[in-house]
């Protein structure tokens, strides 16, 4: 914890540079700073504690294994550790075939939405909340099962009772829109570049 | 996947819905096309952003507690001790007794208890190697049952049967002990109280080792009496 204010003033990109030298205490803070995001998307995705423990856990030291090889150039860091932890959570959904047995992935608007958020969190959850509204449904529910959901393109295109390249339009074309809406959305830069979230 | 179709899989492989044969041929595309990895970039900022719409939840504190403890594990750059073998009584020469009993042991080392098999198995094999160091001398402990193995250049690992229970959210952790200070050297767990560890840490001639409980994860000083500590090494 006390790493916190060692580091709270480095960029998530600086840490991963430390990180990438075996600085464990860099370690540690880029995981505090990450720590609920992930889980809550693993959870969202898997809707299972242990299994989301198991993907934050090896995207993590997927992280401090692979964090020289980091290229900054290609994506932020946040990108970086967000795609690495949905990666895993999808590939777990898959293994384990969670989507077979169980509805849906839906709005979930319960009395445990959001306890462990800081205010900063609650504000781009707001944001991205708001702009998957605006999405044209078709659009919004093929990414929403592909991100949230784990379906494969091809899942999609038969559960939807939709051609291939149908499902591929709809997830380019969201997407495309969804940049466009958080673009508008977003008054500063790099929202998170040396933000700490504490506790 | 028709080569024209190709370049329509961007938002697919972003949002991770492709299958396995179709992110390989997809990203063996994308080495050599540049349109498609810059857009692949682009999306998969968009589609990261879509984490935020899950509700942030704090993980168990001993999710962090594991994680930070197989990176340290694992570090690259620091040069573990390696470990030698003993049971209760058995004798010194361990080599053979290594290979007849180590499975079982070695498993229930430090690494168990992160869930990580996969460093558990590497700890055995370096484990297993230095084992065969034929300079690795015993020094007897003193609380405890077992020895401290330590190799002429240092290096050290801890034998130990007849563990007391540590007790829920603790740990063992190793201290090398050398001028009035006390050092991390490795944080486990027993198995059928058993350990087997490689300290993290070389131990110099003259210094001790000991062992204390502590909450997982580790501390950087101890903060209880030790349960056991060796003899000075040579």
């Amino acid at each position: 914890m006390s790493a916190g204010n060692v580091f709270a003033h480095l960029s998530d990109e600086a840490l991963v540079a430390l990180v990438a030298r075996s600085d464990d205490d860099a370690f540690a803070e880029l995981y505090d700073r990450y720590d609920r995001l992930a889980y809550g998307l693993a959870r969202r995705i898997l809707r299972d504690g242990a299994l989301a423990e198991d993907a934050v856990q090896d995207a993590f030291l997927t992280i401090w294994r692979t964090a020289a090889k980091f290229n900054v150039e290609r994506a932020p860091a946040r990108v970086w550790i967000l795609t690495l932890v949905h990666r895993r959570a999808v590939d777990l959904v898959r293994h384990h075939e969670r989507r077979r047995t169980e509805q849906l992935p839906q709005r979930e608007e319960k009395g445990d939405d959001g306890a462990d958020e800081t205010v900063w969190l609650r504000l781009q959850r707001d944001r991205v909340r708001d702009a998957l509204r605006q999405l044209p449904d078709q659009q919004r529910e093929a990414i929403e099962l592909a991100y949230f959901g784990g379906f494969t393109q091809s899942e999609l295109a038969e559960r939807l009772g939709q051609p291939l390249g149908t499902i591929k339009s709809r997830m380019f074309s969201g997407l495309a829109r969804l940049r466009e809406l958080l673009d508008d959305a977003t008054p500063e830069g790099d929202p998170w570049s040396g933000t700490t979230f504490t506790s | 996947m028709e080569r024209d179709d190709i370049h329509e899989l961007t938002a697919p492989y972003a949002l991770d819905a492709l299958d396995e044969h179709e992110v390989r041929a997809f990203e063996e595309h994308l080495r050599g096309c540049e349109r498609c990895r810059d857009e692949v970039a682009m999306l998969r900022a968009t589609a990261a952003s879509l984490a935020h719409d899950a509700p942030a939840v704090a993980p168990p504190p001993e999710l962090r507690s594991r994680i930070l403890v197989t990176a340290r594990a694992e570090r690259g750059n620091v040069v573990p001790l390696r470990p030698r073998w003993a049971v209760p009584a058995a004798a010194a020469a361990a080599v053979a007794a290594c290979a007849a009993l180590g499975f079982g042991l070695w498993a229930a080392t430090l690494d168990h208890t992160l869930g990580n098999r996969e460093a558990a198995l590497r700890s055995q094999a370096r484990a297993l190697a230095v084992a065969a160091s034929p300079d690795a001398r015993r020094i007897a402990l003193t609380g405890g049952h077992g020895a401290l193995v330590v190799t002429h250049d240092g290096r050290a690992a801890l034998l130990l049967a007849d563990l007391p229970e540590p007790g829920a959210g603790k740990v063992f952790e190793a201290w090398v002990v050398s001028g009035g200070s006390a050092a991390p050297a490795g944080v486990f767990s027993a198995k059928d109280r058993a350990a087997a560890v490689a300290l993290e840490r070389d131990v110099p001639a003259g210094a001790k080792v000991a062992v204390t409980i502590e909450r997982a994860g580790g501390a950087q000083q101890p903060t209880s009496a030790p349960i056991l500590s060796s003899g000075s090494a040579a």
